[in-house]
C-alpha cells in the first residue's frame, strides 16, 4: 500500500520508497523508513495532502505520496 | 570575520539575522544568480564588528534548487573570499531530527561552528527537554539556546561568535569516503583538497560546483564516467548513516513527553484548509486585502500628490524660468511622483503579504490552490503573486521569489502583467464613461460596472491562457517537487514585518524609480522639442496673436503635434490605423509606456484641457466632442474605445514592470519576450475587437 491510499486521519509506518531521486528528498524532509506518518489534511481539491511526520507537518502531492510504501 | 547563518527554512533564521544586524543590512545578489544575498554587520561585546551572511534556507547540501546550489558553493569554496570563518547553524528545537541532518553535512566541511537551538519557547511548550551540556560535550562545539522572536539568547550567541566556535568533534563525522572509496581518493587527488566530504559531494555535483577549474571538472567527469556510481543510492546511504548518528545523539540528549492532545495549530488547520470554509475564508481574506489597498491608500496617495504639486509650484517660483525649471518640474518631479504615488498601495499590499507569510497562512494558500494552478501550468505558490498583480505588477513580480521551481516562477513572472493593474483603472473608467451608457440592466446591475468587471476578467483569462502556452514552450531540466513544510501557526513578528516593509519599499523606490525618472525625462524632451523650423513657425505665429489663455492652449496643442512625440505619433499612425487609433492616440500609446495612467494626462494635454489634468469629466467632454476631420464622425466611438481598452488590457506599456522583470530574471531576453508577446497579443486582440464592433 502506498501513502496516497491512506485515508484521512489514518496512521501507518513508512516502509520504503519507489522513486530513487525523490527518496533522497523525502529522507531529507524527515520521511524515514520506520517513521510514523498520519494523514492530517487533504486540500480542498483533493490534492495535495498534508501528513504529520517526524514531529512536523509536511505537504506533498498525491503523485509524490504514491512513491512511499507504507505498512 | 565572516559569519554565515545556515539552517532549514522556517527555523527563524531571518528573525535571528534581523536581531543580530538590525537595520544595518543590505540585500545584494549572489554573483550570477537571482537569489538574494543578505549581509549585515553585527557589533560584538568585544568591540569587534563581524559580517553576517544570511544564506538561503536549505534542507540539505544537495543542490536541487538555485537556493541550495548557492549554499553549497559558498560553503565548499575553500579558496575564494566568500567562504565563512564561522557557521552559526540554526535549528528548530522542536524538530531536531530533520534539522540536524543539515548540521551533520555542514559539520563534515571542517569549518568552525556554533549550534543555535532556536524556538526554545515552543520546545518548552511541547515539553521537550534538551540536555545541552551533554550535547555540547558530544559535539565539541558551543551550543546556544535561543528564542529569537523575543530576543532571548542573543547576547549568549554573540559571545559564542566572539569565541570563534570550534570544529565539530571527530566522533560526530561520517566516514563518507567509505561509501565510494576509489572515486573519493581520485577526486581528492584531482582537486588537491583533502576534505573527504567535499570530494564525496563532487562525485555527483561537479557539474554545479563553481569552486573547481574547468580542467578539474573534466578530470572528475572522466573518473566518474569510468566508474559510474549509483548516485541516488550513495546519497540515500549517506543520509541514512547521518540519521543513525543523529538518532544516537537525540536518544541520549533529548526527552519528549508524548502528549496526545490536539495542538492549536492542527485545529486551526482543519478550519483554514477545510473543503468549503477554507476556500471561503481565503476569498474573504482576499476581499479584505483589496478593499484595504484601495481604501486605506487613498489619503496617503492624495497627500503625496499634493506634496509634489506644492513642491513643483515652489520650484517654479524659486527657479528662474527656463529649460532647467521645466525639465526638473515636468520631467524629473513628475516622474518621481508617478513612482511614489504607488508607494502606499505597495506598502499595504506587502504588509498583508508579510503578515500572511509570517503567520504561516501563506503555506496553506499554496497547499489549497496547488491542484487548481497546476492544471494551467502554474504552481500553488503562483496564487499570491497573481492576485497581487491586480494592485501592481511590480511588487507582484517581486513576490514570486517564494516559488522555488524556476520554470514555474518564470511563467508566473511572464503572465503577471496581464492581470489588470490599478494603473489601467483610470484608462478603463475614462473610456467606459465615453461609450457605455450609464444604465442599469435588469434594474440592479450597472452596465458600466459590468464592462469594467469584464475587463478584469479578460486580464485574468489571458493570464491563464498565456501560462498554458508558455508551459509548452519553456523547457526546464529542473524536476519540480512540491514537498513543502507547513509551519506551525504563529503570531506575526511586527518588528520583522516592519524591517521587511522598509527594505521592500527602499528597493521599489530605487530600482523602479531610476527607470521611471529616466523615461519621464526622455518623454518630456520628446514632447517639448521638435524639428526647429516647425516649432519656430508656431511660436512666431502665436506671438502675433493676443495672449489669451485659449490661444496659449492652442499653441501648446499645436506644438505637441509638431514635437518629436507628435512626429512619432504620426509615424506610427499607419500601423495603428487598423485598430481604429489616430496619431493623437498614438502619442498617448507612446507616453503610456512610462506608465499606463499617463494616458489620461496625455489625452488631457492633446485635447488642451485647461487646468487640472486629473479632472476626468472635462477630458471626457473634449474627447466626446472630438470629430474626425474627414468623416466628421466622433473619434471615440464604440469600436475605437473598446479596441483601445483591449489594447490597454494586454499591451506591455510599463517600463517599471520590464525593469523589475529584468531585475528578477537577470536576463534581458525575458523582458524582451514579455514586451513582444504582450504587444503582439494586444495588437491582434484590438484588431479583432475593432472589426467586431465596426
Amino acid at each position: 500500500m502506498t501513502l496516497s491510499q491512506l485515508p484521512l486521519g489514518a496512521k501507518a509506518t513508512i516502509h520504503s520508497f519507489t522513486d530513487e531521486l525523490l527518496s533522497v528528498k523525502l529522507l531529507e524532509m524527515g520521511c524515514l523508513p520506520g517513521e510514523w506518518v498520519q494523514v492530517t489534511n487533504i486540500a480542498p481539491f483533493g490534492d495535495p495532502i498534508a501528513i504529520t511526520v517526524s514531529g512536523y507537518k509536511l505537504s506533498l502531492r498525491l503523485s509524490e505520496a504514491d512513491t512511499i510504501l507504507i505498512k | 570575520m565572516k559569519v554565515a547563518l545556515v539552517g532549514n527554512p522556517n527555523t527563524g533564521k531571518s528573525t535571528l539575522f534581523n536581531a543580530l544586524t538590525g537595520l544595518n543590512q543590505k540585500v545584494g545578489n549572489f554573483p550570477g544568480v537571482t537569489i538574494d544575498k543578505k549581509t549585515g554587520k553585527c557589533a560584538l561585546a568585544t568591540g569587534e564588528v563581524v559580517d553576517i551572511i544570511d544564506l538561503p534556507g536549505i534542507y540539505s547540501l544537495y543542490p536541487r534548487s538555485a537556493d541550495e546550489t548557492i549554499a553549497f558553493n559558498v560553503l565548499c569554496d575553500t579558496d575564494s573570499g566568500t567562504r565563512p570563518d564561522l557557521i552559526v547553524l540554526v535549528v528548530d528545537a522542536t524538530n531536531m531530527k530533520r534539522n540536524l541532518l543539515l548540521f551533520t553535512q555542514v559539520a563534515d566541511l571542517g569549518i568552525p561552528m556554533v549550534l543555535a537551538l532556536n524556538m526554545m519557547d515552543m520546545a518548552k511548550q511541547l515539553v521537550i527537554e534538551i540536555d545541552v551540556a551533554e550535547m555540547q560535550s558530544r559535539l565539541g562545539i558551543p551550543i546556544v539556546q535561543l528564542d529569537a522572536r523575543n530576543g532571548a539568547g542573543i547576547t549568549q550567541l554573540k559571545e559564542a561568535i566572539a569565541s570563534k566556535g570550534a570544529i565539530v568533534a571527530p566522533l560526530f563525522h561520517i566516514e563518507t569516503a567509505t561509501l565510494a572509496p576509489a572515486l573519493t581518493e581520485k577526486i581528492k587527488a584531482i582537486t588537491g583538497n583533502p576534505n573527504e566530504y567535499i570530494a564525496f559531494q563532487l562525485i555527483s555535483l561537479f557539474g554545479e560546483a563553481k569552486f573547481i577549474t574547468a580542467e578539474q571538472k573534466k578530470a572528475i567527469a572522466f573518473a566518474v564516467a569510468n566508474n559510474p556510481p549509483n548516485i541516488q543510492q550513495l546519497q540515500t546511504q549517506e543520509t541514512l548513516l547521518r540519521y543513525n548518528l543523529i538518532n544516537d545523539l537525540l536518544y541520549d540528549t533529548v526527552k519528549q513527553e508524548h502528549k496526545h492532545d490536539e495542538t492549536f495549530s492542527n485545529r486551526l488547520d482543519r478550519l483554514l484548509t477545510h473543503k468549503f470554509f477554507g476556500v471561503l475564508i481565503f476569498l474573504a481574506i482576499l476581499f479584505v486585502v483589496f478593499q484595504s489597498i484601495f481604501t486605506f491608500s487613498k489619503y496617503p496617495m492624495d497627500a503625496i500628490e499634493q506634496c509634489f504639486l506644492l513642491f513643483g509650484n515652489f520650484l517654479h517660483r524659486v527657479l528662474p524660468h527656463g529649460v532647467i525649471a521645466n525639465l526638473l518640474v515636468d520631467g524629473v518631479l513628475a516622474g518621481l511622483s508617478g513612482v511614489l504615488i504607488f508607494l502606499p498601495q505597495i506598502v499595504i499590499l506587502f504588509a498583508f503579504i508579510a503578515i500572511l507569510e509570517d503567520t504561516g497562512y501563506m503555506a496553506r494558500v499554496t497547499f489549497m490552490m496547488d491542484k487548481l494552478m497546476r492544471s494551467v501550468g502554474l504552481n500553488g505558490k503562483s496564487v499570491v503573486p497573481l492576485i497581487s498583480g491586480i494592485a501592481c505588477a511590480v511588487p507582484a513580480i517581486m513576490a514570486t521569489r517564494t516559488i522555488e521551481n524556476w520554470k514555474d516562477r518564470l511563467i508566473t513572472i511572464m503572465v503577471i502583467p496581464l492581470m489588470s493593474c490599478s494603473a489601467r483603472l483610470p484608462v478603463y473608467t475614462l473610456l467606459i464613461s465615453l461609450v457605455v451608457p450609464d444604465v442599469f440592466v435588469g434594474g440592479i446591475f450597472n452596465l458600466q460596472g459590468m464592462v469594467l468587471m469584464a475587463m478584469y476578467l479578460l486580464g485574468f483569462v489571458a493570464a491563464i491562457v498565456a501560462s498554458l502556452v508558455l508551459q509548452k514552450i519553456i523547457k526546464s531540466k529542473e524536476r519540480g517537487f512540491f514537498l513543502m513544510e507547513l509551519p506551525v501557526y504563529r503570531m506575526p513578528r511586527w518588528s520583522n514585518i516592519g524591517l521587511t516593509l522598509v527594505e521592500k519599499s527602499r528597493t521599489f523606490v530605487w530600482e523602479a524609480g531610476k527607470v521611471i525618472v529616466a523615461v519621464s525625462v526622455i518623454l518630456w524632451v520628446l514632447a517639448t522639442y521638435g524639428p526647429p523650423t516647425a516649432m519656430n513657425e508656431i511660436t512666431t505665429r502665436y506671438a502675433a496673436l493676443p495672449q489669451t489663455s485659449a490661444n496659449q492652449l492652442h499653441q501648446r496643442s499645436e506644438k505637441l503635434e509638431a514635437s518629436f512625440a507628435g512626429v512619432l505619433g504620426r509615424t506610427i499612425e499607419p500601423v495603428i490605423r487598423p485598430l481604429g487609433f489616430d496619431w493623437k492616440i498614438g502619442i498617448a500609446l507612446i507616453t503610456s509606456f512610462a506608465a499606463r495612467e499617463v494616458f489620461v494626462g496625455t489625452m488631457a494635454t492633446i485635447y488642451s484641457v485647461q487646468g487640472d489634468e486629473t479632472n476626468l469629466s472635462s477630458v471626457r467632454d473634449k474627447m466626446k466632442n472630438a470629430r474626425n476631420a474627414v468623416t466628421n464622425k466622433p473619434v471615440f466611438d464604440v469600436p475605437t474605445a473598446f479596441s483601445l481598452m483591449v489594447f490597454y488590457a494586454f499591451a506591455m506599456q510599463c517600463m517599471s514592470t520590464l525593469a523589475v522583470t529584468l531585475r528578477e530574471t537577470k536576463h534581458w531576453k525575458w523582458p524582451a519576450i514579455q514586451l513582444v508577446y504582450m504587444t503582439a497579443l494586444a495588437y491582434i486582440a484590438s484588431l479583432l475587437t475593432y472589426n467586431c464592433f465596426l
